[in-house]
């Protein structure tokens, strides 16, 4: 603020403070009149006695006076004059985070050696576990990790990224960015029709008297091994470097109804977990890597 | 009494108008209060009917009972007061009618209004702008009635009831049109004209004076006349009127910001607004010590006037509310308390222990003196209408503590891992039972008001109710000095 609005405020505080005690002393003073009875005023019949004002209301206000005094000097209040105790509410609150985070720190680190396996049936830590994964992680994958259309289930040991605890915490730390590309402009809406059943069915047992050339669909299959096998493999088994999902199981991340499937296809898909590292930190991302772990073990 | 004069005429039509309006208003704005307050146990009550959703009948509670029952009550007593302790008529009776009517007009549009969601968003001042320029009009009309009669006095001072009423009006003035300045889009929709965390600043500078002003520079101006002469004693102390008006009155406009604590406001207006707030401990009270001295020598009528009774009591209230905030203004107590329960309570210790309480003591004594009657119909029923609304304001106050403080605990908890102990809703879980002992205390207020209402219609009587409904009977009463 400008040194005039600084000079305003200080200005009006301080001939607002002098204004009062000269008021309450001022008045004071002036004595009680003991011939009278009253002020001799009289409204509507309402007399007025002026007895002195309480001695103890006089100090309450001197002590309150005397207080605030005292807390313009120690904190910022006059102005731009910072008070003598250099204090500001951002520093204040810098300092009970880093207050917090220490002490949490103390806390984390009992379990910053402990292996993912046995930490995953340390009852307290898990309890903790839970804790992280509802603030940070259950928007997306529901409070029970069973997570909805678009976010993985967690708790059916079907991994996109892999399910060991390195595979887990990697993907923690650093996040997942899947990419399934649109292949709408490169194919007929014919061959988008045969290609959607063809995907379809590599996760539905073939039937009897079914043979090769129907499952061939008019070609789809050759479109299928020269678009898709490279990521999703040549049966449809998925594969865990590119988080590619297998469709050869029935375990659809975007749904498994047709319509759904030809929306992947047509459109592609970009699956993202955010990279949790400078969120977190490494000992939370320990802990939750085990809580994650054991969602599907129980 | 000495140098009093023989008989003046008063003009008390309007005040016998504003009276009735502070029994039904009152009514009508508490009851609203209590339906939230069941919404908030049993929220079907809402009916999924966006009319009656909380947000938008909470601001009409505020408003009803605030500039309503209020706000009746004080034009109502102000307008009565002024004339008696001047000695003299109504300036400009014909503008002190437009008064009445033109404010019953604010109220019905407000009730119509909030309801369908159309508001300025700012607390305590929700109406839009076309209502905000009819407030303006009325309240100068209102100005001009009030001190035009302090112009016309005959006594050679002017009481001090009259300072707190006159403090009141004009401060009031300048908060509302300063608060309400705001860009027209069109009829129901508004934006303010001031950005960001000046805008917050000027609101609760608003607010929290809507408090200093309104609600108690207001109704100490009832309590300097209703008191004295309730106990038919002298007024304590002259010196202790005139210092703790000025210093009240030059204090309060200070205290807005401890509304903002920890927020974007700048730290400086952040502690101004706390060591502010602290030194208006003193001033506040010297209104309390002022009432309650003066009955020293009528203690014992407490035992037989349950109006005395209310007066008192209110007074007790008032001291205790304007002890809880300056303390709820310190910093590290706000942290705790805000945006808690605990808020609720302190304004409601204020709202329904203060303000309600000394309005329904100024009506019991008003009501048989502007209708002409020796006393209210019935001693008992105000008795009762006391305890009911003595023992629902205890229990809507410690509830909203009780809450206040588990809700301050439950949201600062977490736990060794750095983690919060509570999600919200356990604290809305938690409050539970609270809301349900709120409710129940604000119904016992609530069904003393009724109690108030049949009282009072029975004491004015069916000839004056229909002398009440014809505007041109009665507009002129002779009252001999002292009758009261």
């Amino acid at each position: 603020m400008s040194s005039f609005w600084s000079a305003w405020i200080i200005g009006l505080t301080v001939i607002s403070l002098v204004l009062l005690c000269w008021l309450l002393f001022g008045t004071r003073k002036i004595p009680v009149d003991k011939d009278k009875d009253t002020t001799g005023h009289v409204y509507d019949g309402i007399e007025e006695y002026d007895n002195p004002m309480p001695s103890w209301w006089i100090n309450m206000f001197v002590i309150s006076i005397v207080f605030g005094v005292f807390y313009l000097l120690f904190y910022p209040g006059l102005g731009n004059f910072k008070g003598l105790l250099n204090w500001t509410s951002a520093s204040e609150w810098e300092a009970d985070v880093v207050e917090a985070k220490s002490k949490a720190e103390s806390f984390y680190v009992a379990y910053a050696n402990t292996p993912i396996p046995a930490l995953a049936e340390d009852a307290t830590a898990m309890r903790v576990g839970k804790r992280i994964f509802s603030n940070n992680c259950a928007t997306c994958h529901m409070v029970d990790g069973s997570g909805a259309k678009g976010y993985p289930n967690l708790t059916d040991d079907d991994w996109l990224y892999g399910g060991s605890p390195e595979q887990i915490e990697a993907t923690l730390v650093n996040g997942r960015v899947a990419a399934m590309p649109a292949w709408e402009s490169a194919l007929s809406v014919a061959e988008l029709d045969n290609l959607t059943r063809y995907v379809k069915s590599l996760s539905q047992p073939a039937e009897a008297g079914e043979n090769a050339a129907s499952r061939a669909m008019q070609g789809a299959e050759q479109k299928y091994l020269a678009m898709c096998s490279a990521c999703h493999g040549e049966s449809g088994e998925g594969n865990i470097a590119f988080g590619a999902p297998a469709l050869n199981d029935d375990t659809w991340l975007y749904g498994g109804r047709e319509v759904e499937i030809r929306h992947s296809i047509a459109k592609g898909r970009r699956g993202v977990m955010p990279a949790q590292a400078e969120i977190l930190g490494e000992q939370k991302i320990h802990l939750l890597t085990a809580y994650v772990y054991q969602l599907s073990r129980q | 009494m000495t140098n009093s004069v023989a008989a003046v005429e008063y003009d008390y039509e309007v005040a016998k108008r504003f009276t009735v309006m502070t029994v039904v208003w009152g009514i009508v704005g508490m009851a609203v209060g209590v339906l939230i307050a069941a919404q908030l146990v049993w929220p079907a009550l809402n009916f999924d009917t966006p009319w009656l959703s909380f947000g938008r009948l909470r601001p009409l509670h505020t408003n009803a009972v605030i500039f309503a029952f209020g706000g009746c009550a004080l034009m109502g007593s102000s307008l009565f007061v002024v004339q008696r302790t001047c000695q003299a008529r109504l300036f400009a009776l014909p503008l002190a009618h437009f008064v009445f009517w033109g404010w019953q007009l604010v109220i019905v549009l407000a009730a119509i209004t909030l309801p369908m969601g159309l508001t300025s968003s700012k607390e305590y001042a929700e109406l839009e702008w076309p209502i905000d320029i009819l407030i303006t009009i009325v309240w100068v009309s209102y100005a001009i009635v009030f001190f035009g009669t302090i112009m016309r006095r005959k006594t050679p001072h002017i009481y001090v009831a009259n300072w707190f009423y006159g403090a009141f009006i004009v401060t009031v003035a300048v908060l509302h049109v300063i608060n309400s300045l705001a860009v027209p889009v069109s009829l129901g929709k508004s934006y303010s004209i001031y950005p960001g965390a000046i805008d917050a600043m000027i609101q609760w500078w608003y607010g929290h004076n809507a408090v200093g002003f309104y609600l108690t520079a207001g109704f100490l101006g009832m309590m300097y006349y209703f008191v004295p002469k309730q106990a038919e004693r002298p007024v304590y102390s002259y010196r202790l009127s005139i210092v703790h008006f000025w210093a009240l009155i030059s204090v309060y406009i200070w205290a807005g910001p401890h509304h903002l604590h920890y927020t974007a406001l700048p730290d400086w207006a952040q502690s101004l607004g706390m060591v502010m707030s602290l030194i208006l401990l003193a001033p506040s009270w010297g209104g309390m010590i002022n009432g309650m001295m003066t009955l020293s020598g009528a203690w014992h009528k407490l035992r037989t006037d349950p109006i005395l009774r209310f007066l008192v009591v209110s007074l007790s209230f008032y001291g205790m509310s304007t002890f809880e905030g300056p303390m709820m203004s310190i910093k590290t107590v706000n942290s705790l308390s805000h945006y808690t329960d605990w808020t609720i309570g302190h304004v409601h210790s204020g709202a329904l222990g203060w303000v309600a309480m000394i309005s329904i003591g100024m009506v019991y004594h008003l009501v048989p003196v502007l209708f002409e009657k020796k006393k209210m119909h019935s001693i008992p029923l105000i008795n009762l209408h006391f305890w009911l609304a003595t023992i629902g304001t205890v229990l809507y106050i410690a509830s909203m503590w009780v809450n206040g403080i588990v809700q301050g605990l439950m949201w600062r908890a977490y736990n060794a891992d750095g983690s919060l102990t509570y999600s919200f809703v356990e604290s809305v879980v938690a409050s539970g039972p609270g809301y349900i002992i709120r409710f129940i205390g604000g119904g016992m207020f609530l069904v003393g008001m009724l109690v108030m209402a049949w009282n009072v219609w029975q004491t004015i009587g069916p000839k004056a109710r229909a002398a009440l409904n014809n505007t041109d009977a009665g507009a002129v009463n002779t009252a001999a000095e002292g009758a009261a």
